[in-house]
């Protein structure tokens, strides 16, 4: 398991191939990856990302202790930025690796629904003109309940 | 102890930590004192529902005892990934 809080970039293609050169007996390996999107109107110039030291790895090493005690994964591997980003930068990814696929597909749901409102981020998003905090969203809640 | 803010509640309060002396034996009770401070703690802590809070960087709840507890965090729901 390897649980990453930067601020720096990360390498989508060097992580996940280190990710999958890794596994040795598994046979499926899936990754998710979160990009900042722009707003509707297309003025977005950064997103802030702003954390909670300490608390953050705390609460992704749990999300994804829980994740390897439901589902049969050979590993884990989470990544999440803060700090300010531009629209179409990686904000975050996931790996998971399982002898099946199933497995790895559902564990990386899972860590995904787990980590939008049980992981201390805050986003902010930054105009031109304007600077308003990201909502959580019902939806974002309600994932919750089908794990 | 100390209280920790974080986003709009940070934002609001205007500070993002300070040390509180406080006898406050639950989280509730804190946040009453808080309230009655001034104004921006006031319009900060209006709407619980539109709050979260975690005790030594645990989630918890707002009906939750404060024993033995070193730090109190005060954030709006989170919006990670």
């Amino acid at each position: 398991m390897r649980i990453l809080v930067q601020e720096a970039a990360f390498d989508l293609g060097a992580e996940s191939n280190a990710f999958a050169e890794a596994q040795s007996n598994m046979g499926a390996v899936v990754t998710f990856t979160g990009i900042v999107r722009n707003n509707v109107e297309g003025t977005l110039q950064s997103m802030r990302i702003e954390h909670y030291p300490g608390m953050t790895e705390k609460a992704l090493t749990k999300i994804a202790e829980e994740a390897s005690s439901r589902w049969d994964l050979g590993d884990v591997l989470v990544i999440h930025r803060y700090g300010d980003l531009e629209p179409g930068e990686l904000i975050m990814m996931v790996a998971t690796a399982s002898k099946h696929r199933v497995h790895a597909f559902e564990a990386a749901e899972f860590l995904m629904d787990f980590l939008k409102s049980r992981a201390p981020f805050w986003k902010k998003e930054i105009t031109s003109d304007s600077a308003e905090w990201v909502a959580a969203k019902d939806t974002d809640e309600d994932a919750l309940k089908r794990w | 102890m100390d209280v920790v803010y974080f986003a709009w509640v940070r934002e609001r309060i205007g500070l993002p930590k300070e040390r509180v002396d406080t006898e406050a034996s639950s989280v509730m009770e804190l946040v009453e004192e808080l309230r009655a401070r001034e104004d921006r703690y006031a319009i900060a802590f209006s709407d619980l529902s539109a709050l979260r809070v975690a005790l030594d960087q645990e989630l918890s709840d707002f009906d939750a005892s404060l024993s033995g507890v070193r730090e109190v965090a005060f954030f709006p729901p989170m919006t990670g990934g």
